[in-house]
């Protein structure tokens, strides 16, 4: 009988893996200016199970920046950057982590 | 052409089959007609330059041959009676309105299409006359140069329905930015932008705070100063981020919507005025952004 494809059981209510109904928590890199030409980039929002030191850690070498966590009351920690590096922290996150490109938003100009 | 009409000479039968094929012909061309009025009342004065024109072309089979006059005639009838409109047939008249119309050249174009359309019909009746038991075959104009001719006219009438967003319309003004001192930008055509929007001013101004991390205020002549150096590119981008987030409708991509605020729930919903959806947006969170830098460490 398991040889027939219909009777394969097969719940329509299971999780597909990719609802999009429940509220993301989305990955904000955000952009500052500081004085001339100098800027900051902030990477807020990242999912608690990440060590973000050592996330720290590989990027500052990656960039060649200077950078470190601020801890915030009511958004947590966030990593701080030296420069713009809005797309590079985009595209480490993506193939490092493994995050998905729709939960992370980028801010600026 | 003048092979063909030596057939048609001989040809006994001749008769009722191009009638039968140029009736099908007559349907499969009147159905696009039909459509576009209903897509809109434009096109309603397309639709009788097009029938002027298609008298034309009878016309000009007239003056090929003699052989078919009778022909036309009856073709002539069939439109009539099939139409019911108040377009008259008579060559002269429609000289008249054409002239009266003015719109000699912009039929042109028209014309000839009709006539591609006509020698199309007389290849289909040879056919018929050559095979009988193709007669089943036989639909008029294919689907698609039907489809591709209506959109032609559609686009060439009212862009905007066919999907020509390049119209004053969909036009925004690109910002115009003015160094403001030196690290203060002017803002000079927000209103002009927020009313082409469809937004307050305030609403587009919030969102630009939030998104370039800085601050500023309006000034007198209704300019937005902003604290810090940026290019319009730069401003142009947040601005079009600003676009697509709040004023496109997700479903139909008009941008003729409204921000309404649903008292009950204090959420922010986009009403697109084209399509009649609805869609939530989220608010521009302005403190959402985790202020550090200088001021904290001023502060600190």
């Amino acid at each position: 009988m398991s040889s027939i494809q219909n009777l394969k059981s097969f719940d329509p209510f299971a999780d597909t893996g990719d609802d999009d109904t429940q509220p993301t928590n989305y990955i904000h890199i955000r952009i500052q200016q500081r004085n001339g030409r100098k800027t900051l980039t902030t990477v807020q929002g990242l999912p608690d199970e990440y060590d973000l030191k050592r996330i720290l850690k590989v990027l500052k070498k990656d960039f060649a920046c200077n950078g470190n966590i601020v801890k915030d009351e009511e958004l947590g920690e966030v990593i701080q950057l030296q420069g713009d590096q809005r797309v590079k922290v985009m595209e480490f996150l993506t193939s490092q982590l493994q995050l998905q490109k729709k939960n992370i938003k980028i801010h600026g100009f | 052409m003048s092979a063909e009409n030596v057939d048609l000479g001989f040809d006994p039968t001749l008769k009722k089959k191009k009638k039968k094929s140029t009736k099908s012909f007559d349907e499969s061309v009147s159905t696009p007609k039909e459509t576009t009025p209903e897509v809109d009342d434009v096109l309603s004065g397309l639709k009788k330059k097009k029938k002027k024109s298609k008298d034309d072309s009878e016309k000009d089979d007239d003056s090929k041959t003699t052989s078919t006059d009778d022909i036309t005639e009856a073709l002539g009838e069939l439109k009539l009676k099939k139409k019911k409109k108040k377009t008259t047939t008579t060559l002269d008249d429609f000289d008249k309105q054409l002239e009266k119309a003015g719109v000699l050249d912009d039929n042109n174009d028209t014309n000839t299409d009709n006539n591609n359309d006509s020698n199309n019909n007389d290849s289909n009746s040879n056919i018929n006359n050559k095979d009988s038991s193709l007669e089943s075959q036989d639909v008029g104009l294919p689907y698609n140069d039907l489809l591709s001719r209506f959109f032609k006219v559609l686009s060439q009438n009212n862009p905007e329905l066919a999907g020509d967003r390049s119209g004053s319309k969909f036009r925004i003004p690109p910002p115009i930015c003015q160094r403001e001192g030196n690290k203060k930008t002017a803002f000079a055509n927000v209103q002009e932008i927020a009313d082409k929007l469809q937004r307050s001013p305030e609403h587009v101004i919030q969102y630009l705070f939030a998104e370039l991390g800085t601050s500023g205020s309006v000034d007198g002549q209704k300019r937005l100063i902003i604290r810090g150096r940026f290019q319009p590119k730069q401003i142009e981008n947040v601005l079009r981020r600003y676009i697509i987030e709040y004023v496109t409708c997700k479903t139909c991509k008009s941008i003729n919507t409204q921000l309404r605020k649903e008292s009950s729930n204090r959420l922010f919903f986009l009403v697109c005025n084209s399509c009649g959806s609805t869609r939530s947006v989220s608010s521009i969170k302005t403190g959402f952004q985790a202020n550090v830098g200088r001021k904290k460490k001023l502060a600190v």
